[in-house]
């Protein structure tokens, strides 16, 4: 096992800049994701690790020694491809035995150590098939299984369990947590999947056009988003965001927007800076389950007609219409949903209220 | 299903048009079963009265034929080997490397190609091979199909190969394998099946040709038999019949062959990635 760092990297196709000027330190035994929509550079950086794209310009480093210019297969690493790339001519023993093959490892031996991987996989029955002969998760975990036949610095996955259906991906997921607690092993994991990145990341990187926005734990990330665009791209359904106007009260923020007002907010000196600069204007934040039916006399409210209202058994989704783009979701948790009328008035908390200022940049609230 | 009458004098009417065209393409191809065992053969329909081997009893006397076969085999062959292996290489080059200009390259020989086989370029090429000092051999032949087919060749299996994900030879490199390892080991086993049509196409092509090896060819010790062929006729230009269905049918097998043993190994079926 190994650590990476990126110092300074930047990828440019022709005059697209796919990746631009990341510094990036992953630990020893850390397991990172990189989250991001498509096209924000998180795959291209990923296979800048691997070797098979190499930067315009920057450093990488696995394990402190310099590999901006090695070829892949002089890296010791190992990757789980998104199409899972196995051989089509190969059975599985020959595919999972690969790395071992080139490494020279002679054919009993290799077959025997594919087998104990397989074993732990529950694929070992199906060594004598070919690719096109199992199903989608058994390819999955062929693929896997590839990539753990020999001890690699660092295991790289791109997108993995994008091909599986939800509940093969839930399974595969919780075997990867199960397997980096293991293992301990370094990984960068790339994906799209909030949900996945918070659930195996020990540190999630967030990506967005090239850049990356937010480096921190998943439970920094949900609490303290660094952006409008990590809150809104974190958390499911993502974090209510709402325009509002902000008068300031008597060492206390008063906010107002369409069919929303909130007081009791503590006046800071952060709070003070970012009015001084962006206006009274400012951007509220409050994720789905931070909101609640507003009980008679309720403050910090808003209050909309009905947009949708979805059951999903242990919650529901309670959805607000204040325009195309400004609709408010709240997660119920209780059976609240079954009384709500065609207007509904929703209430939270001022400790769980994010502030964003003009340009989108999260404003520290009292406590933090 | 109850048929009304113009419909059903319409299905009697295309059924009776369908036979008779199947007809007009079978009738050459009867001929060309039944009047090799003919000793009596002319160019009417006949059924063999009685059946004969004589007819190849006669062209496998003819020396001069047998050895056509041959030069034939090693003609094509050569060919084959050469354009297989060069254009995989090149396909898999232009496909996978990052050569600027690389699809100008592509559609410039591609356009060349026709010109560089066929009977325009006669007389460059023919100064060529002299000036070279290889006139009347077969290597000479073995050169100028190579050039000729080589981008046509290029083209097909450059597509081919555009159509496999690069993931293949990506894993096999992050799992430690060397570019040449991933090309033999993981590209090449994936790729065949475009190889092979490339292969049946260039030996079909360099097997019917007539004009290059009759213009670069001399003695005919080096003859291939779409040359050769032309020993069946006598003096006075008129055909052999008998001798020439019997040598045309010899001469149609390889090809026949090969389609079936290339259908019954590869099937022509191209088996491309993995689901995903």
């Amino acid at each position: 096992m190994a650590s990476v760092e990126f110092k300074n990297v930047s990828k440019s196709f022709n005059a697209f800049k796919a990746v631009s000027d990341v510094s990036l330190d992953i630990g020893d035994g850390e397991f990172v994701c990189l989250l991001g929509p498509s096209g924000c550079g998180k795959t291209t950086s990923l296979r800048m690790m691997a070797g098979l794209e190499t930067p315009t310009s920057g450093q990488i480093l696995i394990g402190g020694k310099e590999v901006t210019h090695l070829h892949p297969k002089d890296r010791n690493i190992a990757m789980v491809f998104q199409d899972y790339a196995l051989y089509p001519h190969m059975n599985l023993a020959d595919n999972m035995a690969y790395p071992l093959k080139v490494r020279g490892e002679p054919v009993q031996k290799r077959h025997a150590r594919a087998r104990e991987v397989a074993d732990v996989l529950k694929i070992g029955h199906l060594m004598d098939r070919l690719p096109s002969q199992i199903s989608g998760g058994q390819q999955q975990r062929t693929s896997l299984a590839r990539a753990l036949v020999y001890p690699a610095q660092v295991y790289l996955f791109d997108e993995p369990l994008s091909n599986l259906d939800a509940k093969l991906r839930l399974e595969a997921r919780g075997f990867l947590n199960h397997l980096q607690r293991d293992m301990g092993m370094t990984a960068v994991y790339v994906t799209h999947d909030q949900a996945e990145a918070m659930a195996l990341a020990t540190r999630i990187a967030v990506m967005d056009q090239g850049k990356i926005v937010q480096y921190a734990s998943p439970i920094e990330i949900y609490r303290r988003p660094a952006t409008t665009f990590v809150a809104n791209f974190v958390g499911n359904p993502p974090m209510n965001l709402v325009e509002v106007e902000c008068e300031q009260g008597e060492g206390q923020l008063l906010l107002k927007g369409e069919g929303l007002t909130m007081q009791g907010l503590p006046m800071t000196d952060a709070i003070g800076k970012a009015l001084a600069t962006s206006g009274k204007k400012l951007t509220l934040g409050v994720r789905p389950e931070h909101l609640a039916i507003a009980a008679a006399g309720a403050s910090n409210t808003v209050t909309a007609p009905l947009f949708a209202n979805e059951n999903m058994g242990p919650e529901s989704l309670v959805t607000l219409d204040r325009g195309e783009n400004a609709r408010i979701t709240a997660r119920i948790f209780t059976d609240d949903h079954l009384n709500v009328d065609k207007v509904v008035t929703l209430s939270f908390l001022a400790e769980h209220v994010h502030l964003f200022d003009g340009t989108g940049k999260r404003i520290p609230v009292a406590g933090e | 299903m109850k048929l009304t009458l113009p419909a059903y004098v319409g299905r009697i009417a295309f059924s009776a048009l369908a036979a008779l065209i199947g007809a007009i393409f079978a009738l050459p191809l009867i001929w060309f079963i039944f009047a090799p065992f003919n000793a009596r053969a002319e160019l009417g329909l006949a059924i063999p009265d009685p059946w004969t081997l004589s007819n190849f009893a006669t062209v496998f006397g003819n020396s001069y034929a047998v050895q056509a076969l041959w030069n034939s085999f090693i003609q094509a062959t050569g060919g084959v080997i050469l354009v297989g292996a060069a254009a995989t290489l090149a396909a898999y080059a232009l496909s996978r490397s990052s050569v600027p200009g690389k699809g100008a390259v592509t559609y410039t020989l591609l356009l060349f190609s026709s010109v560089v086989s066929g009977s325009a370029a006669m007389v460059p090429i023919f100064l060529i091979v002299s000036a070279m000092g290889i006139m009347d051999t077969h290597i000479a032949v073995i050169l100028t199909f190579a050039g000729g087919l080589l981008p046509t060749a290029m083209f097909i299996l450059r597509d081919f190969i555009d159509s496999i994900p690069k993931s293949y030879e990506e894993s096999a490199m992050v799992a430690g394998a060397s570019p040449v390892q991933a090309f033999f080991d993981v590209a090449l086993p994936v790729i065949r099946p475009g190889i092979v049509v490339v292969v049946v196409w260039a030996f079909v092509n360099i097997w019917g040709s007539f004009l290059i090896p009759f213009i670069l060819l001399r003695s005919s010790d080096n003859m291939p038999a779409s040359v050769a062929i032309y020993s069946f006729y006598s003096e006075a230009g008129t055909p052999i019949v008998t001798l020439l269905a019997a040598y045309a049918l010899i001469y149609s097998l390889p090809v026949v062959a090969l389609y079936l043993f290339v259908s019954w190994k590869f099937g022509f079926r191209f088996f491309g990635g993995i689901k995903a």
